[in-house]
């Protein structure tokens, strides 16, 4: 594996799936009473946030503090950001107090490689503009993972067959992709795991060269459910949008939301998932976010895991290159 | 618990390849290896220490010596350490259900996010942890593992034990306990007693990892794990 984690590209199928029978093996960990392994005891992470989270942020915190690293939280504001400081600065501050690894979201994609340039501590993408969210592809592939039994437990009890990635199930992304770092992330990791993805959106909310992407491209939600085994929402970015890029929300809501009636044309045995926060009533009808066959919680109680795995496979070995 | 330390040399184990040979040449204590003396095949530079007959009779004397020890095996949870550790439980459970007719409890212990040497080699894959559905609080947990050495796993498995629960009493169970330990650590139960150098590699086979039961004990270069 990389010293980093910055695309979900970069992830060999190998070190995707070493990455989620870690998960596996960890996810154990929040049954317990005592939530808590000493096997980061004495590093230091430092979560640097430039934009607002909620989940992503105290997940990796969470994840940080039950391998007992020390966690040091990083909000631009109230910090020195807020007086002008460069992103370089703030990173060479970072290194003065010895952070073992800098978990980071920017709203300019390429952030994350740019600091991987200028600290020696493991650099995870934590979102980057409309760029990558690796650990939410990664999360999400846990969540996929666990409902059709490939999970390392599964195979443990003989029930699944093969590895544990998710060859020939089909998973179909819909809504803004052209903001989304999700989607880019996910389509990168599923296509490596062997999945069938399936873009659906307004073409005005598709990227320009999503042609070069490792997946299919529709533009009917309608009939795309049918043939999916996942069917994954995004959420509408409005604080990105700066044009109208489809005529109201209700028109959008209508075409590429998912309510009640649309689930209903889903397979027996299909899951819906969001990465949140969602928008109720727009490209998520309440009913579905609240229904059985929503993940949604689930995707948050994995992403702890999931952290887990990748701050262990990164900062838990030698340093240096293995 | 009495003296009953297993020291050297099991009188009905100690019968291996090893006395049959012929002395070594002066100043070379491990003949690298003996064609005449393994019936089955061994790799180069490897010597049987035991067969799968011999491995067989030391899990039944332990299971045996856990029934005793433990007035019967009340509240003994078996836990074994990965990889071959937790065969090793299996196995054992299975001959105490024999003799006692009721199931023995038996789970797996990864020490892996509790090791002291993790930062000096990349960080490695985990090992499963089952722990029997009733859990380990007030039991008696015997851990199993294939080859006690330095004691380093052992303390790495008390301190997850530590996170798991707080059981009764903790026992120790080994197929080969070859010497040269780091820490304060003796087992309670030991399959045999096999002096080494820290030169040499001792390797436990096992049917269901490896696809035959032996153990071997070979030079360092030779390959295999300690």
């Amino acid at each position: 594996m990389n010293r980093h984690l910055i695309s979900a590209g970069d992830l060999t199928r190998d070190d995707a799936l070493l990455i989620l029978d870690t998960a596996d093996e960890l996810a154990q960990i929040s049954d317990r009473p005592i939530k808590k392994l000493p096997t980061l005891r004495g590093r230091t992470v430092v979560n640097l946030f430039f934009e607002d989270s909620t989940r992503t942020r105290i997940s990796f915190e969470a994840a940080a503090k039950r391998l007992s690293a020390d966690v040091i939280n990083f909000s631009a504001k109230g910090s020195s950001v807020a007086k002008g400081e460069s992103l370089k600065d703030t990173a060479l501050t970072l290194e003065a107090m010895g952070a073992d690894a800098v978990i980071v979201r920017h709203s300019a994609s390429g952030a994350p490689q740019r600091l991987a340039g200028w600290v020696r501590g493991t650099v995870v993408n934590a979102g980057d503009g409309s760029h990558e969210h690796p650990t939410q592809a990664l999360l999400d592939s846990f969540t996929i993972r666990r409902h059709f039994g490939r999970s390392a437990s599964s195979r443990a009890a003989g029930a699944g067959a093969g590895d544990g990635a998710l060859d020939g199930l089909r998973v179909t992304i819909v809504g803004d992709v052209l903001h989304s770092r999700v989607a880019r992330s996910n389509v990168l990791l599923l296509h490596t795991l062997g999945a069938e993805v399936t873009l659906v959106a307004p073409p005005t909310l598709l990227p320009v060269a999503v042609g070069s992407w490792p997946c299919s491209v529709s533009y009917d939600f309608d009939a795309a459910l049918p043939k999916s085994d996942v069917v994954m929402m995004l959420r509408v970015q409005q604080e990105r949008m700066n044009a109208a890029y489809f005529p109201s929300v209700r028109e959008y809501s209508r075409r590429y939301g998912l309510d009640a009636a649309r689930m209903a044309q889903l397979p027996d045995q299909a899951i819906v998932m969001h990465p949140g926060p969602m928008n109720r009533g727009v490209e998520i009808a309440a009913e579905v976010a609240d229904s059985a066959r929503s993940t949604i919680v689930e995707q948050v109680a994995n992403g702890v895991s999931v952290r887990m795995a990748v701050l262990y496979l990164l900062l838990g070995g030698a340093e240096g290159d293995s | 618990m009495p003296a009953v330390n297993p020291a050297p040399g099991h009188p009905e184990l100690a019968s291996g390849p090893a006395p049959a040979q012929t002395p070594a040449p002066a100043g070379d204590p491990r003949p690298a290896s003996d064609p005449s003396s393994a019936s089955s095949p061994a790799p180069a530079g490897r010597k049987i220490v035991l067969e799968p007959e011999e491995i067989r009779r030391a899990l039944t004397r332990i299971a045996h010596e856990i029934l005793e020890r433990t007035d019967g095996g009340a509240g003994v949870v078996l836990l074994g350490i990965p990889t071959r550790g937790v065969p090793l439980a299996r196995r054992l459970a299975e001959r105490i259900e024999q003799v006692e007719g009721r199931p023995i409890p038996h789970g797996s212990l990864d020490i892996t996010m509790y090791r002291d040497d993790l930062r000096l080699r990349p960080a490695r894959a985990l090992g499963r942890t089952e722990v029997p559905a009733g859990g380990i609080d007030g039991g008696i947990v015997v851990l199993v593992d294939d080859v006690l050495y330095s004691g380093r796993t052992v303390r790495a498995a008390l301190d997850a034990l530590n996170d798991l629960g707080r059981p009764r009493a903790v026992q120790l169970a080994v197929l080969i306990d070859r010497g040269h330990r780091e820490l304060p650590v003796r087992p309670d139960y030991v399959g045999k007693n096999l002096p080494t150098s820290k030169q040499e590699v001792v390797r436990v086979m096992l049917a269901e990892v490896d696809g035959e039961d032996a153990v071997l004990l070979g030079r360092a270069d030779s390959g295999g794990r300690e």
